[in-house]
């Protein structure tokens, strides 16, 4: 799983983490049915691999940058870091 | 007015009291009562309020048949912490002072608090009654938190334990980018502050707007807690567009943004938690995800091979399926050729019979020669046999004939007579004297002449 984003379909890159999971979820069911085509199943399957790293990826985006809003006298909004 | 020897004035008991002029003793007066009271708590209902253009505020104060006037000056207003009405029972902190030029003396309020916990939770119930009536609350306003989100807003005080609960518990579970708006949560335009905040929140541009906004405070008593109570705070959480998590003080208190926010979380921690999901049981889910998409693509690709290797054995050797085929079209094949001869077959002898009735003119020639020579020969057979009985005949009849014949008596000696014209004479009578007869002998005939 060292493929960059870019390997991954635009319109699966596009998908929230939680709808990524969601139709991962749902191919899983599908595939376990057993029912499906073989060659529905294949890229359900391939469909599936690629949702799966796109998870991944999500989950590694896991920073915690700090910043505090700052409104200057004259209204303008800026950040800073936070420093508790 | 001075004071003036008692020319006019008929001497009384305790005449020697000293005398003040109005205006000292109205001095005297406003610094007795400003001394005294210069720090008073007093408790009353309000029973009448306005607010005047200048933005100090005029209330009575009344209890029974006493009445206070009082003022809180225009810089104080907004820090109240409530909005003084007609009816509410209140106490007023401040001082007292007097305004000579009515002789009449007010209390200048410097903060004011609903009297007592039962007034306090009436006012809250029917604040809350009114933005419920208004649909501030309603459960179709709700919208619903983001699954993960993007970054997080935080309104609430930069400093104490609750931002550092709430950073600390989102570290834990799942960390993300977090926007804190820096907010007085108690005192004095806390209650603007934290509107403001939500409101600027929702008014930053996209790239750096949270998704979801969490409004939080420590515990604290009531008093404390009121700005999440104010109408503003209320309204600007309804108007969110962003989702928002409130939780403001300990799980015990609730406050009026509780109902208008999305989610209420009992505590800044529990915001945190309801903010974000645990990292690892995702990576858990995702990892499950997965190693259940290999097994069921094999379990499926396994079912299918051996469905196939079923349906194979049931077909049984493709060579075995095709021999009796072929068998079959061998019988086919050779019930066709032998088929096609006999009909070739069949088809010959009809030419050939055809051909044998057609006859070469030759052969007609010879035919009718033939048939000519039959008839020729039947014709002299049948005329030989129609002849001949017919000959055998007529030679009897002939020797009978002659033996019949005159003529045959002839060579016996007879002689037959006849005259000229022929006629047999066989009288004398017809032998006229003189008339030439003929004279038939055997031999010949012999004219003669009857003599006379």
């Amino acid at each position: 799983m060292t493929k960059s984003p870019s390997s991954l379909p635009a319109d699966i890159a596009a998908l929230s983490f939680e709808d990524a999971l969601m139709e991962l979820e749902k191919l899983v069911k599908q595939l376990e049915d057993g029912k499906a085509k073989l060659d529905d199943a294949i890229m359900a399957y391939e469909r599936g691999a690629a949702l799966k790293r796109h998870c991944e990826l999500k989950l590694r985006e896991a920073q915690m940058r700090i910043e505090q809003i700052s409104v200057s006298a004259d209204g303008v909004v800026s950040t800073k870091d936070f420093t508790s | 007015m001075s004071s003036s020897p008692s020319l006019f004035d008929p001497p009384r008991a305790g005449a020697n009291t000293p005398e003040f002029s109005v205006f000292d003793l109205s001095t005297l007066i406003k610094k007795t009562v400003e001394e005294t009271f210069g720090l008073v708590r007093v408790r009353g209902e309000i029973s009448d309020c306005k607010l005047h253009s200048s933005g100090h505020l005029y209330l009575t104060l009344k209890e029974g048949t006493a009445v206070l006037a009082s003022v809180c000056w225009r810089g104080q207003v907004g820090r109240l912490g409530l909005r003084p009405e007609v009816g509410m029972e209140v106490v007023c902190t401040g001082r007292l002072t007097t305004f000579a030029g009515q002789s009449k003396y007010q209390l200048v309020i410097d903060s004011m608090a609903l009297a007592g916990m039962g007034a306090l939770l009436k006012l809250l119930e029917e604040r809350k009654k009114k933005l419920a009536m208004e649909g501030l609350f309603d459960a179709a306003r709700k919208r619903s938190l983001p699954f993960l989100p993007r970054i997080i807003g935080v309104v609430t005080s930069p400093t104490g334990a609750v931002i550092r609960d709430i950073l600390h518990r989102l570290a834990e579970r799942f960390p993300r980018p977090v926007l804190l708006w820096p907010v007085a949560v108690q005192g004095e335009g806390a209650a603007e502050q934290i509107a403001t905040a939500i409101r600027g929140f929702n008014a930053l541009d996209p790239a750096r707007r949270p998704d979801l906004l969490i409004v939080a405070r420590g515990g604290g008593s009531v008093e404390d807690l009121m700005p999440f109570n104010e109408e503003s705070v209320v309204r600007a959480v309804a108007e969110s567009k962003i989702p928002v998590i409130s939780a403001v003080g300990h799980e015990t208190d609730t406050t009026l943004i509780d109902y208008a926010a999305d989610l209420r979380a009992p505590t800044p921690s529990a915001a945190a938690e309801k903010a974000v999901p645990v990292r690892e049981n995702l990576q858990i889910q995702v990892a499950e995800g997965g190693n259940r998409l290999i097994q069921a693509i094999r379990r499926l690709a396994q079912d299918r091979r051996e469905r196939m290797h079923l349906v194979q054995r049931a077909l049984g050797d493709p060579a075995r399926l095709l021999e009796p085929l072929a068998q079959r079209l061998d019988e086919k094949t050779e019930r066709l050729e032998r088929g096609g001869q006999r009909f070739l077959e069949r088809r010959a002898a009809r030419v050939a019979e055809a051909g044998g009735r057609l006859r070469h003119p030759r052969d007609l020639l010879r035919l009718a020669a033939q048939r000519l020579t039959n008839t020729d020969q039947r014709l002299t057979f049948a005329c030989r046999t129609f002849l001949t009985p017919r000959a055998n005949r007529l030679e009897t009849l002939g020797s009978v004939l002659t033996h019949l014949s005159p003529r045959a008596v002839l060579g016996r000696g007879y002689a037959l007579v006849q005259n000229a014209e022929g006629q047999v004479i066989t009288s004398a009578a017809q032998a006229t004297t003189g008339s030439r007869l003929s004279i038939e002998f055997r031999d010949g005939k012999t004219p003669v002449r009857v003599e006379p």
